[in-house]
């Protein structure tokens, strides 16, 4: 969405990650995590439950510290900043179970994004909403009251509101019927071609994830243990990685 | 139809609540100076002290989420700093106060040289708890220290506050504290007519304190502070910054237990280690509790309620009214886990009016069922 005025990325890059260690208290969940994201790119993260994918996307938003290593978006460093400031940097965050305001209405849930991130031109919750019709429909009704596809819905509308340059979409698929599975992936598919958006996934569905990406990793045991491009990938040996 | 009912319904809620201030603030202003005694008064003016107390813990806890277990320590700042000033005006040009000859201090101590002054000294009994909070707010939030974490941290400051003001007798009165004040501004303190004087001046205090902290609430400051308290992360990743939001609401919290020390020393005619460590700090947050910590001006009945019951039980019953006085703690969080404010949203959610749809989880769940219903297409 920002693609005319943003700075020029050495390389290309929108997103770099290098290195990246972090964990809980004692508990260290992830060590050594290596990966990029193009410009307009979108990559997979895969793995088994409990391998350190949502940990790596709170690390990268900086819900939790990292321990080591760098996020580098578009070429600068923000491995120390705070997340308030990486959301002013572009990063836009759309947590695993959504995590709406209930007893706020859908309008006011994206309000609040628009509060935080004011942009002088305006518009940006009816630009967020263009790609959910659905959820147009239902500005007035509580969060609480929508169902778990109309959430998700509203959470990946809510991330827009920001005009993020880089979404980090985790787990959109899950517990979500089919029929609304395919309109989130549209809207993915849109956000990626005509927004030009960068894109990190952490999906568990294959299929779906695999007709997005550009690039995948798959994580074991807090580490990356197969990365690639999506197109050279065949779907039984992924399959066999991710099978429990 | 509904938009039209709820406009209504907030118009209501405002005449509502300036009404029930103005009723509050005349009985307290008019009505209590009337028909109590002196004496009552002046331990009326006592508790409005703490309710100021109440309503900033209301604020950081009730509201912040924060749970401030260690008052005392502002409280003692604000209590201290107009205790030295009081002192100093009573001593005179050049003179030291009492304690300080018996303990064998020769010259006044640089520390206590600036609270000869009013101007400095009655700002600082605010200033400088505020200032404290400010700056241990921002480091400790910074390094997301919350829950119980922060809870033993605050109480340990107030701890540590007290071991300060105890082991420094010569600067501080030591265990004493400062006390033996005659006079404050030319005020004869030991005259029982001037209570109503200090009466006064404390009760609107309390109200100024009150509406202001119901301004923060009320402000879209207050949403988002309300949004920390539910979910710190969800207000991170959406662009907020929760440190300086709970450090705001814990700095007006210190601004206003400074603010109620210095006004209770005047009135109680003391300030010592035994009104701010950790037991003192712990009944500032029970006073919260019963009377509702989610209602402003319930956390503020609730340091009134509980410390006239404890005084009333105490006169009538002075050898068993400790097990009484426990049994009210114990009935009010059993069946009103939400403190004195909740025993009037019982009822009134008992009544189906429609006041409870913001109430229990039993009340919200039957308002869900018929919100529900209401959207459904016959």
């Amino acid at each position: 969405m920002k693609d005319d005025d943003s700075t020029p990325i050495p390389g290309g890059e929108m997103l770099r990650v290098e290195g990246l260690g972090s964990g809980y208290g004692s508990t260290q969940v992830l060590f050594d995590v290596s990966l990029g994201v193009p410009e307009g790119g979108l990559c997979c993260v895969m793995g088994r439950n409990g391998v350190g994918k949502t940990t790596l996307m709170s690390t990268i938003m900086g819900l939790i510290r990292a321990r080591g290593g760098q996020v580098v978006l578009a070429g600068e460093d923000i491995t120390r900043t705070e997340p308030y400031e990486r959301v002013r940097a572009g990063i836009a965050y759309v947590p695993q179970g959504r995590d709406c305001f209930p007893q706020l209405t859908v309008m006011e849930n994206l309000r609040v994004v628009a509060e935080a991130c004011p942009h002088p031109e305006g518009g940006a919750i009816d630009e967020a909403l263009e790609l959910f019709p659905r959820v147009k429909e239902l500005l007035s009704r509580p969060a609480g009251f929508l169902s778990g596809g109309q959430m998700q819905q509203l959470a990946i509308a809510r991330a827009l509101v920001a005009r993020p340059r880089l979404l980090l979409l985790d787990e959109p698929t899950e517990g979500i019927q089919p029929s609304i599975i395919l309109e989130i992936e549209e809207a993915i598919a849109q956000l990626k071609q005509s927004a030009g958006l960068s894109i990190v996934l952490v999906e568990q569905y294959v299929e779906f994830a695999m007709r997005l990406a550009d690039t995948y990793v798959v994580m074991d045991g807090g580490r990356v243990v197969e990365a690639g491009d999506a197109g050279a990938l065949e779907d039984g040996s992924l399959q066999e990685m991710l099978a429990v | 139809m509904s938009r039209l009912a709820g406009t209504l319904a907030a118009g209501d809620a405002r005449w509502g609540f300036l009404i029930r201030f103005l009723v509050v603030a005349a009985a307290m202003l008019l009505l209590a100076p009337a028909v109590l005694s002196d004496f009552r008064l002046s331990l009326l003016a006592k508790f409005l002290c703490f309710a100021i107390v109440a309503v900033g813990i209301g604020l950081a806890w009730g509201q912040g989420g924060m749970l401030v277990l260690g008052q005392g320590l502002f409280f003692g700042l604000g209590g201290y700093s107009m205790g030295m000033y009081m002192k100093l005006e009573e001593a005179g040009p050049g003179q030291l106060p009492d304690f300080m000859v018996w303990s064998g201090v020769e010259s006044l101590p640089a520390v206590w040289e600036p609270f000869r002054h009013a101007w400095f000294a009655l700002p600082m009994a605010v200033l400088l708890p505020m200032a404290v909070a400010a700056v241990l707010g921002t480091l400790v939030f910074r390094q997301r220290v919350r829950g119980a974490y922060f809870a033993i941290l605050s109480q340990g400051l107030a701890a540590a506050f007290v071991i300060v003001l105890v082991g420094q007798q010569g600067l501080t009165g030591g265990t004493n504290g400062l006390t033996n004040f005659t006079q404050l501004f030319g005020l004869d303190l030991t005259a029982q007519a001037n209570a109503s004087i200090l009466y006064t001046m404390v009760a609107l205090g309390l109200l100024a304190v009150f509406l202001i902290a119901r301004q923060l609430v009320a402000s879209r400051y207050g949403r988002v502070l309300v949004a920390v308290r539910d979910s710190e992360d969800r207000v991170r990743f959406l662009g907020y910054d929760p440190t300086r939001i709970k450090v705001v609401a814990y700095t007006a919290a210190a601004g206003m237990a400074g603010l109620a020390g210095a006004m209770f020393v005047p009135i109680v005619g003391i300030i010592s280690p035994a009104l701010l460590g950790i037991l003192p700090s712990i009944e500032m947050v029970i006073w919260v509790a019963l009377g509702g910590r989610a209602v402003l001006a319930w956390a503020a009945g609730g340091a009134v309620l509980v410390n006239w019951v404890k005084t009333g039980l105490s006169e009538r019953f002075p050898s068993g009214w400790l097990y009484l006085f426990g049994m009210v703690f114990v009935v009010v969080i059993a069946f009103a886990p939400k403190g004195m404010a909740g025993i009037g949203e019982y009822v009134r959610a008992g009544l189906g009016r429609p006041g409870a749809v913001r109430l229990g989880p039993r009340a919200r769940d039957r308002a869900t069922a018929r919100d529900r219903a209401a959207q459904e297409p016959a």
